[in-house]
């Protein structure tokens, strides 16, 4: 898989990712009250970092990331990402596959026609075990299949920053589990800047470098750990477990 | 449990077909009971009204009629599913226009066709391109109804994807937003090609046409002729049901062909 991860125009942007949101609301609407989900959300992102955004849910974090992406420009504050055109792929709460084409097409699709990424689709679709599903439409395959889809696509773009947003929600856990170690796999072998959104603790201990723990509620930053594991104790459960002890239960939810 | 019952695709097809043929068959058989209780002239059994169907095929007034006339439905139902299109993807994608045009919309749906046809024929003169208009200006409202309905259901998470996968605007529209549209566009089809072939009649026959389905069948109503107007109207549902069933509905079930 060497396509993947010494391919050629990937530089690392040297300098971090800065998010400033002094503050997002949401109008109100049918009923409900003005309600500001973020307030003075600041933090930094060094490259090649794996940081996770977790907290209760509601608690504004795949808000801020829909505010990194640019999907939502109704904020104040600023968002800078480093370089001035960083590669940034987003993987969804939902695949979000075009169900009228098949897994293939979809991944060609991602990419621009042409493009010399388009070569290894064929390559990263048979690492995440979608050879023989590749030529189906996304809706007539699982749904642990159409995320491995939406991670390859995710992947296939060479991203300088990917911006996660619980991509492995609503799968049984043998299968979530499976995809974890998938990502960490893909990621290992081409490091990118990565930030994840996860109400799951073990998933976030698991995963990430770092950890930032949003509050309910007009939510600021509540910790900020980073996780003390080696890429091989990732895969031990007990060590796993331990570190998240450290990490959550210095300062316990709410 | 019937057993047979479990049959497969092609089992399926026969039975249906059976089942068709011997309710048709049926209505051939109470059509030609009452002819011959009647015994009117206004009232023709079967075989009289094949008759004159194999007379008009051989003369060739019969495809001659036929072919002007199905050029007309064509013309208007293409120029109804284009505009028709346009303004209802118009419609649903802004809010305000919907609010701006809904009433229109409303006002055009419930526009006697009989209305239509004649205040285009006053105001326009009785052209060919008339006819096809008054036919279109039908139908339109129909397929803009609908096509606001597939617009109103895009997919914003769909359409987020393609923003943020940078497609740009024409593979965002071929590869995003046609396909939804397209189960919306061949309802459009299937339900407008049935409204479009009749009101194409009304409008040729009174538009004085010298030629057309219309024009003939409301020519043997001035002499009272049943066996002419039921021939040229069996001649009329059989290319529609060809129509139907060799191209629309092979076209709808390949629009959807990626559903589960």
């Amino acid at each position: 898989m060497a396509s993947l991860t010494s391919g050629p125009g990937t530089p690392v942007p040297g300098t971090p990712v800065h998010v400033r949101v002094k503050r997002k609301t949401f109008p109100a609407i049918g009923g409900r009250d003005e309600n500001t989900v973020l307030r003075d959300v600041s933090f930094e992102v060094s490259p090649r970092e794996f940081v996770v955004l977790t907290g209760p849910s509601g608690c504004g974090k795949s808000t801020l990331l829909n505010i990194v992406a640019g999907l939502d420009t109704d904020y104040e504050g600023q968002i800078d990402l480093g370089s001035a055109n960083p590669r940034m792929t987003f993987i969804f709460q939902t695949p979000r596959l075009l169900p009228w084409r098949t897994i293939r097409e979809n991944l060609m699709l991602s990419l621009p026609d042409g493009d010399r990424r388009q070569d290894n689709v064929d390559a990263i679709l048979d690492r995440v075990g979608l050879t023989e599903a590749k030529n189906a439409y996304p809706e007539r395959t699982s749904l642990g299949m159409q995320r491995r889809a939406a991670l390859a696509r995710g992947f296939i773009q060479e991203p300088d920053i990917l911006l996660m947003d619980e991509p492995f929600v609503s799968l049984d856990d043998p299968t979530a589990h499976g995809l974890r170690e998938l990502l960490v796999d893909l990621w290992n072998s081409r490091p990118t800047t990565v930030m994840f959104v996860t109400h799951d603790r073990t998933e976030a201990v698991m995963l990430g470098t770092r950890i930032l723990r949003l509050a309910a509620g007009s939510a600021s930053i509540k910790a900020d750990e980073s996780v003390r594991l080696s890429p091989s104790d990732r895969t031990d459960r007990e060590k796993v477990q331990a570190e998240l002890k450290r990490i959550f239960e210095s300062l316990p939810e709410t | 449990m019937h057993p047979a019952r479990k049959l497969s695709p092609g089992g399926a097809t026969a039975e249906r077909l059976f089942w068709t043929l011997t309710s048709l068959a049926t209505l051939v058989a109470l059509w030609a009971l009452a002819a011959n209780l009647t015994d009117s002239r206004h009232l023709p059994g079967p075989i009289k009204v094949l008759e004159v169907l194999g007379q008009e095929m051989a003369s060739g007034a019969l495809w001659a009629n036929m072919s002007v006339t199905l050029v007309r439905v064509a013309c208007a139902f293409f120029l109804a599913m284009l505009i028709g299109t346009m303004i209802g993807i118009v419609i649903g994608s802004y809010k305000r226009a919907d609010q701006f045009f809904d009433s229109w919309l409303v006002l055009f749906l419930n526009l006697p066709a009989l209305v239509i046809i004649a205040l285009s024929y006053v105001w326009l003169g009785t052209t060919e391109l008339t006819a096809i208009m008054a036919v279109a200006i039908n139908k339109i409202p129909n397929v803009a109804v609908q096509m606001r309905e597939g617009a109103r259901q895009l997919s914003r998470d769909l359409s987020e994807m393609a923003q943020l996968y940078n497609f740009g605007p024409w593979k965002t529209l071929r590869h995003v937003t046609l396909p939804q549209l397209a189960p919306f566009a061949a309802a459009a089809a299937r339900s407008g090609l049935a409204l479009v072939w009749k009101i194409v009649l009304v409008v040729e026959a009174l538009g004085g046409h010298a030629t057309g389905v219309g024009h003939q069948i409301h020519a043997a109503f001035g002499n009272y002729d049943v066996p002419t107007i039921l021939a040229y109207a069996l001649a009329f549902i059989v290319v529609i049901q060809i129509v139907e069933f060799g191209v629309l509905q092979p076209l709808q079930s390949r629009v959807n062909r990626w559903r589960r």
